[in-house]
């Protein structure tokens, strides 16, 4: 396996590098790809701009965003292009999805964006689509398919009729645990519109598919859930090879169902915990093999960070960078059929969890 | 000259033979010694000597004890970086040989892990003391018949037997009789003394453990305190003014290291790939613009600060903190700021007061040696 694998190096210049120099991150190819169509794109995801008043933003979540813009940079090979998974802003304001978009504009790639519930629920995404364009698309690349949904929403009644205000709508869909959210869903005129963009698709193209929310069931309280998930997967069926990415979660997560590959990103604004399991019905919990651990409090983005992503098998390695952490690489095994992670995938290389009390 | 000196390693010259420092100073553990260096007087008194010779220079003019002078608590002070050879300057400020037996690394970036391997750099670096290799320095220890005397002794070696390492070792041995503890903080800290220690610095301390967060890098533990995590943090200095070049300069500098260039001499000579900090070193984004936490032990007498020297007293150093990360108006921190420097929001009073307890940190020895110097 490992033979068949080349690494190439971080930072490479032009000239001849010595394979053997320890270099802090590898973008990884797999070798049976066609290397003039190898490519790697970068992934930055839920950086939860806050803003308080006047000038002032939220110190911590700007400078996790800040920070993930800066090493992106620095990525050599450069990726072709950056994915912002969504939850740019905290609460949909101008003021906070401006913020965002100026710190986003150092970055020197062209950057295609999500939308999250966080961006979305003040002004049902208008702002957010004059600074970055439709809420949902689709483009390909170097023989990939990529499709870019809004999965955020929900029921129209919750939507229009629920709430006196359009602050009090984003604020209650805000809330992680709250029970006066609702389901999140991509909804009947996106499942349409994938159907149409789907169709026109050759069955072999390995697809790419970009999400806020899981595009698979996961825990309904914390809207780690997407209400019409099934009707997706199904839609997605066909295709030989396909991967759903998406953020909203701020932790890794990884699973396969049938031939879909699902990776979740990590938040540059802060980590959540895994929840419960969805018990009333068959698990189909991503594989959790470390626990979210927080072993350095001193270091506020301990356990945020963002990720780079290979997809010349078609099917998509995962590299998270974590800040003030080791770096974690979730890949495709074409073995197994299924992401795994590199490094903790063995019962016997897994951090005990951490229990507190 | 070492005579004012002479206490502070006085404790450890009193056994004779293998010395395991197990004497420890108050506030201090003891003193790490590698069981492949062991202490005895003769090696120390060997390594004092080499350490003061200057003839291992190209000029003739430069030893170790040049940037490392016990008469200013073994630094340069009151320079901003070092001079070396012929005063070519170098780009980074010369830290304290007192208490470095306890780094777990050794320089600002940590690119040596033990005193032994440090001691070998400076000989060599062109703009320290300049030499093209060791050969000068072997060529002396072998045939100085006060040396040829010495190396016999310590090592039972002589000619061609001697080499760097019975070198380097008998230096790293001397520098490993440089500790000092008893400090007035340590005095009331880990003995209670409770005079020992003024108000202000006594406020210092908790400021320095509360509000302003310095005991999260600068350790103090239950029966010792070296202030110092041993870690690597990028804390605004230096790298705030590089920010706009980072991606060219980190590129261009990995390539050349790929390509074999001397990391040493290129982390020196030049400021801007100085400040990459740690990042030169292990090549990881958590270490850009990082250096190590220094110990805080007699740092009143070390102006001035950080790795460039770039700020000039130790409020400057506080207020810089206070900003989080950034000493001058309108200065943008930079983007790989340690997610621990954060505005700390002190009062005057209690920047002060941290202030009143850094200087609370100088051993007995150093205070003789400091006012014996402004006479």
């Amino acid at each position: 396996m490992n033979k068949a694998i080349h690494r190439r190096d971080f930072l490479k210049g032009a000239g001849a590098l010595a394979l053997a120099a320890s270099l802090p991150i590898n973008l990884v190819e797999m070798a049976f790809a066609d290397s003039s169509q190898n490519f790697t794109f970068a992934y930055i995801s839920d950086a939860h701009i806050q803003h308080i008043s006047g000038s002032k933003f939220v110190r911590n979540w700007d400078r996790g965003l800040i920070r993930a813009v800066a090493e992106t940079n620095l990525l050599n090979p450069k990726p072709d292009f950056v994915l912002f998974g969504g939850d740019l802003a905290q609460l949909g304001t101008k003021a906070e999805l401006d913020h965002g978009a100026e710190i986003m504009s150092a970055l020197r790639y062209k950057t295609h964006y999500v939308m999250g519930e966080h961006d979305y629920y003040l002004d049902m995404g208008e702002y957010w689509e004059k600074l970055f364009g439709p809420q949902y698309y689709s483009f390909d690349h170097k023989g990939v398919h990529f499709i870019v949904l809004n999965s955020v929403r929900t029921y129209d009644d919750w939507t229009y009729n629920r709430w006196p205000t359009a602050e009090q709508r984003m604020l209650e869909m805000a809330g992680l645990d709250n029970p006066n959210g609702s389901p999140f869903m991509v909804g009947e005129v996106q499942r349409k519109w994938l159907k149409a963009d789907l169709d026109k698709v050759d069955k072999k193209t390995p697809l790419v598919v970009l999400s806020h929310s899981p595009l698979q069931k996961i825990y309904k309280g914390w809207n780690f859930w997407t209400e019409d998930a099934e009707e997706i997967q199904e839609l997605l069926k066909p295709f030989a090879k396909v991967n759903v990415i998406y953020g909203h979660v701020h932790q890794i997560q990884y699973n396969q169902i049938g031939n879909i590959s699902f990776n979740a990103v990590m938040a540059t604004a802060w980590p959540w915990p895994y929840p419960q399991s969805y018990a009333q019905a068959e698990s189909l919990l991503p594989k959790m093999t470390v626990p979210m651990n927080r072993a350095d409090p001193f270091f506020e983005r301990d356990a945020t960070g963002w990720q780079f992503i290979n997809v010349n098998s078609g099917n998509v390695d995962m590299t998270f960078t974590l800040y003030n952490n080791a770096t974690r690489t979730v890949r495709y095994n074409p073995k197994t059929g299924r992401p795994e992670d590199v490094t903790y995938q063995a019962e016997a290389a897994r951090i005990p969890a951490q229990t507190h009390y | 000259m070492r005579g004012l000196l002479g206490w502070a390693f006085s404790l450890m010259l009193l056994a004779p033979g293998v010395i395991q420092a197990e004497q420890a100073l108050l506030g201090l553990p003891p003193v790490p010694i590698p069981a492949n260096n062991l202490q005895t007087p003769e090696k120390i008194a060997l390594g004092d000597k080499l350490f003061h010779d200057q003839r291992f220079s190209s000029t003739g003019e430069v030893s170790c004890a040049t940037c490392h002078d016990a008469k200013k608590a073994f630094t340069d002070s009151p320079l901003k970086v070092s001079e070396g050879i012929r005063k070519l300057t170098g780009t980074r400020n010369a830290p304290t040989v007192i208490n470095s037996a306890y780094f777990t690394t050794l320089f600002w970036d940590g690119r040596s892990p033990d005193l032994e391997d440090q001691s070998r750099h400076p000989f060599v670096n062109p703009v320290e003391m300049g030499l093209a290799n060791h050969e000068p320095i072997l060529e002396i220890v072998r045939n100085d018949p006060e040396y040829v005397a010495a190396f016999q002794q310590v090592f039972g070696k002589s000619g061609e037997q001697i080499t760097l390492t019975e070198v380097i070792q008998a230096i790293a041995a001397f520098e490993r009789t440089i500790v000092a503890g008893d400090t007035p903080f340590d005095r009331w800290y880990f003995a209670g003394d409770g005079r020992a220690m003024n108000d202000a610095a006594k406020r210092g301390f908790e400021v320095f453990i509360g509000q302003g967060r310095c005991v999260s890098c600068h350790v103090i533990e239950q029966t010792q305190a070296l202030f110092t995590d041993n870690r690597f943090h990028n804390i605004g200095v230096g790298i705030n003014n590089i920010q706009q070049d980072i991606p060219e300069l980190a590129g261009a500098f990995l390539k050349a290291k790929a390509q074999g260039v001397d990391v040493d001499i290129a982390v020196l000579t030049d400021s801007k790939t100085s400040d990459l900090g740690r990042f030169a070193i292990s090549e990881q984004f958590d270490d850009m613009g990082g250096f190590k936490t220094p110990t805080l032990r007699n740092i009143a007498l070390t102006a001035p600060y950080m790795h460039d020297g770039s700020l000039a007293t130790l409020r400057d150093v506080v207020v810089h903190y206070n900003n989080g990360g950034f000493s001058k108006e309108g200065e943008q921190v930079n983007a790989f700021l340690s997610g621990g420097i954060r505005p700390l929001n002190l009062s005057e009073q209690q920047i002060d007061d941290l202030v009143a307890f850094m200087e609370a940190l100088t051993s007995p020895p150093f205070v003789q040696t400091a006012s014996a110097e402004r006479k």
